[in-house]
């Protein structure tokens, strides 16, 4: 070790060098130094080189010493309390996911749990202990959805280690509010410079923090380049405009619509449409109003094909001379989200208000310099798909205005005529979702029990999870709870994972019930892992007292699947175990 | 027995696995869920019923008093030892006195622990009272002791015709000729039932792979091999200190009949070696009254945990007996007085000059000495270059990471919890350089675990 701290002109260093040579050519072809050569020549040798070794090491010194590493910056967050301490190193401990494939059996998943203690300390806005962020910083980097908590909770310690070890690069380049690489953005004159010299992550983590604290700020600084940079960088920071994006943007954004790249014109109108007062709302609703209307007095129309391109995509089910005149009863009972294909009175003597569309005829070049695409996709009518893009533009606003002063349950009430209905709704949730307007997702999604709500209506689950998101958690989880209590848990999954964690009171009664409702239909276990994973995950821990009913292995009814009772049992016992570990994790870091 | 009521740190229990499946499927048992009539005895013994995947929960007990580290029983049918039923629950019993509260044990657990207390009774009863039963025959150990030398020294002979061979054709040779020619020394060896000799001759084999200079390691080795044998030739002429290093360094074995000396013993770090045949753990502990470090050596079968653990950062009131030979670390772990409980003493520490001086001083005890059991104290790690030192906060003088330290987790861990602040760490100084074992942060805090 310190081989290069003795002293190199003792008597020693050079008998040493000597022998080693001798050893290393033989002494057949050389004579170790002071001794006869001979026999007895490779004795001497060993004696000489054990006198030279122990004496070697016992002469040894420490070395110079190296530059020390700058001490790192003081972490001023509380420690951790001991037993959460304890927690954290137990679940980085289990990273390496579950064994094998095979059953899960009833111990809880470890790993699944990290993300909600990580969430769980930084809102306590406590420190790690630093002995686990080497173990902290591994987990982050084998999973990129841990990385912004967990980069959170390591703190700057972390940063400081990551400079040290090339294998956590990855926590340098993702935390650029930390001060690291980029300058305060305060700093303006440092930032300027970075903006302009920086690499293209630089930049865009720049922009990105500067736009978390002065939206204005960023959207100026990229103002001042913007006419140079290429258009896939463009592309880039605009997106970066959708935090914090508010109506002073609206200049900027304008003025982007004229973008040479296609793909920068689109991102900029979309920009602009979720802004209902912008200038391209306006004109959006302008267009879109031309083409929506109430019919009072829609007579039965003689035999037509639709739309004269094609109509809504794919409705061709549908015959149309029965989808010309719809007329439901009420706003109250089947009337939501279903086709608008009720059987309606050919030629009713009473008019029931109807909603007529009128799709564009063309695209012209203002519809274009305002993000619509013209050139529909394969398959789609060119019309219908104009249409889409003006309704999904148009502020939701315009609709109470445009059909008599309705609200946004009478309006998706209302049928529409000739299959427009599916397009116009789409339509409308897209809209919902951009301007996360919640009194129309209400409306769209309609009554959770209502019998088309569980089957693939005009509204997909999809696009129902993205509705439910635009609500507030307390709507939501009642939405899903309803919709559960329903319909069951076998299209829950997508629901399920928009609701708010944990899961208040009638949500999770309903998860509890519809799995119980489960198990004695007779099915097995894994048929709903997922929703099972996501219960262990969301569920209030405060309900394992309630599953305790549910530990036991049931009498098997007739019609099960062999030995399902015992596997569910063993999937209830995983539930109320990570249930009450979720709680004890709880009480450890102190929360209430 | 005033510690009964200190219980352990997770980290602790988890140590006693003897896996990392083990403390995995440990850790997902801590919890209350599977857990009923759990408790604790102010004897130490911690016992609950574990619900499995069969109707009837299995009967868990751990006794925590035991000398040689905890013993445990489980109707469980795994044969990992301990199970995770006994990981579990004593985990459950650091984490919650709620669901494992002190009380009197059952009968299924209090069963148990008796027969094995009264067992141990009964053995310290005849050992203190009878003749060993083995060496009934004092004449014919004395043969066959004398049988060994003889067959030993034939081996040594061997070896050293072997080495002057060696030196005669140059160790160029050997980088050429491999693995094979060790290993059928080392085998002749075994033969001859020199089992030090055997040891070394198989490392030399690497040697030549280790890279650049190891044409210097070689000779270093082949030296001291040679010192060793010629030692073992002459061990008449030797001073009787230095003659028990020879015979111990030779694979003879010996036995701990040093004097007891007690003392409270705090473990500084526990670890394991694995080779192909053979677990080996070593456990270091500090006495704070004697402050002498001392090593308990453990054995098990390849792949599986010796079942001596006693992990870092609990103390024993406990007598050590030493094995023969002067300054040798090695020794048994005799009567203990106490259960093992958390302490936060730390060992004192010294400089990194001190350090390699204490090396270089146990040198004349042992020439063959890898390295001496240090605690520094105030070092930062360093990076340098490549690799990584500690260096003296105070002064102008680091000792280099040996190759094996800087490839090991436990380095990231000593350079997070020293953040460029000095520690203090425990570890072995060699020739090698300095293997960091266990380190405590320069303020308040617990020992970490370094290996």
């Amino acid at each position: 070790m310190t081989r290069t701290s003795a002293p190199v002109d003792a008597p020693g260093a050079n008998a040493w060098e000597g022998l080693v040579t001798t050893a290393l050519l033989g002494t057949d072809r050389r004579t170790p130094p002071g001794t006869a050569p001979g026999p007895d020549a490779p004795t001497a040798l060993l004696d000489a080189a054990a006198v030279q070794t122990v004496r070697r090491r016992a002469g040894l010194r420490p070395a110079r010493a190296a530059e020390r590493p700058q001490p790192a910056p003081s972490d001023t967050r509380p420690a951790l309390p001991a037993a959460a301490a304890r927690r954290l190193a137990m679940l980085l401990a289990d990273r390496s996911g579950p064994s094998g494939g095979g059953r899960r059996g009833t111990a809880p998943d470890l790993t699944e749990l990290l993300p909600q203690w990580l969430a769980a300390a930084n809102a306590r806005g406590f420190a790690p202990p630093p002995q686990l962020l080497p173990a902290l910083l591994d987990a982050a980097r084998g999973r990129t959805d841990l990385r912004p908590a967990a980069l959170e909770f390591a703190g700057p310690r972390a940063l400081w280690l990551a400079r040290l070890n090339p294998d956590w690069r990855f926590a340098l380049r993702a935390s650029p509010g930390c001060g690291t690489a980029l300058p305060h953005p305060g700093d303006g004159d440092r930032g300027r410079q970075l903006w302009q010299e920086g690499l293209f992550a630089e930049r865009v983590a720049l922009l990105a923090a500067l736009r978390a604290r002065e939206p204005a700020a960023a959207r100026d600084l990229l103002a001042t380049t913007w006419a140079t940079e290429r258009a896939e960088d463009r592309l880039m920071f605009l997106d970066s405009l959708r935090a914090g994006l508010g109506p002073d943007d609206e200049p900027f954004l304008e003025q982007a619509l004229a973008d040479r790249s296609r793909n920068v014109r689109a991102t900029a109108a979309e920009l602009l449409s979720a802004l209902p007062g912008s200038a391209l709302a306006a004109r959006m609703a302008v267009r879109a109003e031309a083409c929506v209307a109430i019919d009072h007095m829609q007579p039965p129309r003689p035999l037509r094909t639709g739309p004269e391109d094609g109509g809504p995509g794919g409705a061709g089910g549908t015959t149309p001379a029965t989808a010309a005149t719809a007329a439901t009863g009420g706003t109250g009972g089947t009337g939501g989200m279903g086709p608008g294909r009720a059987m309606g009175t050919v030629g009713a003597t009473e008019a029931t208000p109807t909603i007529a569309v009128e799709a564009p005829h063309e695209c012209d070049p203002g519809m274009e310099r305002d993000g619509v695409v013209a050139k529909a996709p394969a398959g789609r009518g060119e019309r219908s798909w104009w249409l889409g893009q003006l309704v999904e533009a148009a502020p939701l606003g315009t609709w109470s205005r445009r059909l008599g002063g309705r609200t946004p349950r009478e309006i998706v009430a209302l049928p529409v005529a000739d299959d427009w209905q599916g397009e116009l709704h789409a339509a409308w949730c897209r809209a919902a979702v951009r301007q996360r307007d919640a009194e129309w997702s209400h409306a769209l999604l309609g009554d959770p029990s209502a019998p088309e709500a569980g089957g693939p209506g005009a509204v997909s689950l999809a696009e129902r999870a993205k509705l439910l998101s635009t609500l507030g958690a307390a709507e939501r989880a009642e939405w899903v709870a309803g919709f559960i209590g329903t319909h069951g848990l076998s299209e829950a999954f997508q629901l399920l994972g928009v609701c708010a964690v944990p899961w208040g009171p009638p949500l999770g009664r309903a998860v509890v019930d519809a799995l119980n409702i489960a198990r004695d239909a007779g099915s097995y276990p894994w048929s709903f892992s997922g929703v099972m994973g996501l219960a262990e995950r969301c569920l209030d821990p405060s309900e394992a007292s309630r599953l305790d009913a549910l530990l036991a292995v049931p009498d098997e009814p007739e019609n099960a699947s062999p030995g399902a009772g015992g596997y569910w049992a063993e999937a209830f016992q995983r539930l109320v175990t990570t249930l009450r570990l979720r709680a004890a994790m709880a009480a450890e870091l102190g929360a209430a | 027995m005033t510690q009964q009521g200190v219980r352990w740190t997770a980290d602790q229990v988890l140590a006693l696995a003897p896996d990392a499946a083990s403390r995995k499927a440990g850790s997902k048992l801590g919890a209350a869920g599977p857990w009923s009539e759990a408790g604790c005895s102010d004897e130490g013994t911690v016992w609950g019923l574990c619900k499995g995947s069969g109707s009837k929960p299995y009967q868990t007990i751990v006794d925590i008093a035991d000398a040689a580290g905890p013993a445990y029983k489980c109707t469980c049918p795994s044969r990992k030892f301990p199970c995770k039923h006994a990981l579990g629950l004593l985990l459950l019993w650091v984490a919650d006195d709620a669901v494992v509260p002190p009380g009197q044990a059952p009968e299924w657990a209090g069963q148990w622990t008796a027969g094995r207390r009264r067992r141990a009774e009964e053995k310290k009863a005849t050992d203190g009272s009878g003749a060993p039963s083995g060496a009934a025959d004092p004449e014919a150990a004395r043969r066959r002791a004398e049988r060994r030398a003889e067959r030993v020294t034939a081996g040594a002979v061997e070896l050293e015709q072997r080495l002057a061979d060696l030196l005669r054709g140059g160790l160029a040779t050997a980088e050429q000729s491999g693995y094979g020619l060790w290993e059928e020394t080392a085998a002749r060896m075994v033969d001859a039932q020199a089992q030090g000799l055997a040891g070394r001759v198989r490392e030399l084999g690497a040697i030549p792979s280790t890279g650049a200079g190891w044409p210097v390691r070689l000779l270093e080795e082949c030296a001291l091999l040679h010192l060793l044998g010629q030692g073992w030739l002459r061990r008449e002429r030797l001073p009787a200190g230095l003659a028990a290093t020879v015979r111990s360094r030779m694979g003879l074995s010996t036995s701990a009949d040093g004097p007891p000396l007690r003392d409270r013993w705090l473990v500084l770090a526990q670890y394991d070696t694995t080779d192909p045949r053979l677990t080996t753990r070593r456990i270091w502990l500090h006495g704070t009254d004697s402050h002498r470090t001392v090593l308990l050596l453990s054995y098990g079968a390849a792949g599986r945990a010796p079942e001596q653990a006693l992990p870092v950062g609990l103390a024993v009131d406990a007598e050590v007996s030493a094995y023969p030979g002067p300054g040798q670390p090695r020794v048994a772990l005799g009567e203990q007085f106490a259960p093992a409980a958390p302490s936060a003493i730390r060992p004192p520490g010294v400089t990194t000059s001190q350090a390699v001086a204490r090396y270089g001083d146990a040198l004349r005890d042992d020439p063959w000495l890898e390295s001496v059991p240090v605690t520094l104290d105030r070092v930062v790690p360093a990076p340098d270059g490549g690799s990584w030192q500690l260096a003296d906060a105070d002064e102008d003088a680091a000792l280099p990471l040996t190759p094996a330290a800087r490839s090991r987790r436990g380095l990231w861990r000593l350079v997070a919890l020293s953040g460029g602040a000095p520690v203090r760490v425990f570890g072995e100084c060699g020739h090698q350089g300095f293997t960091p074992l266990t380190a405590w942060p320069e303020g308040p805090g617990d020992a970490v675990a370094l290996c």
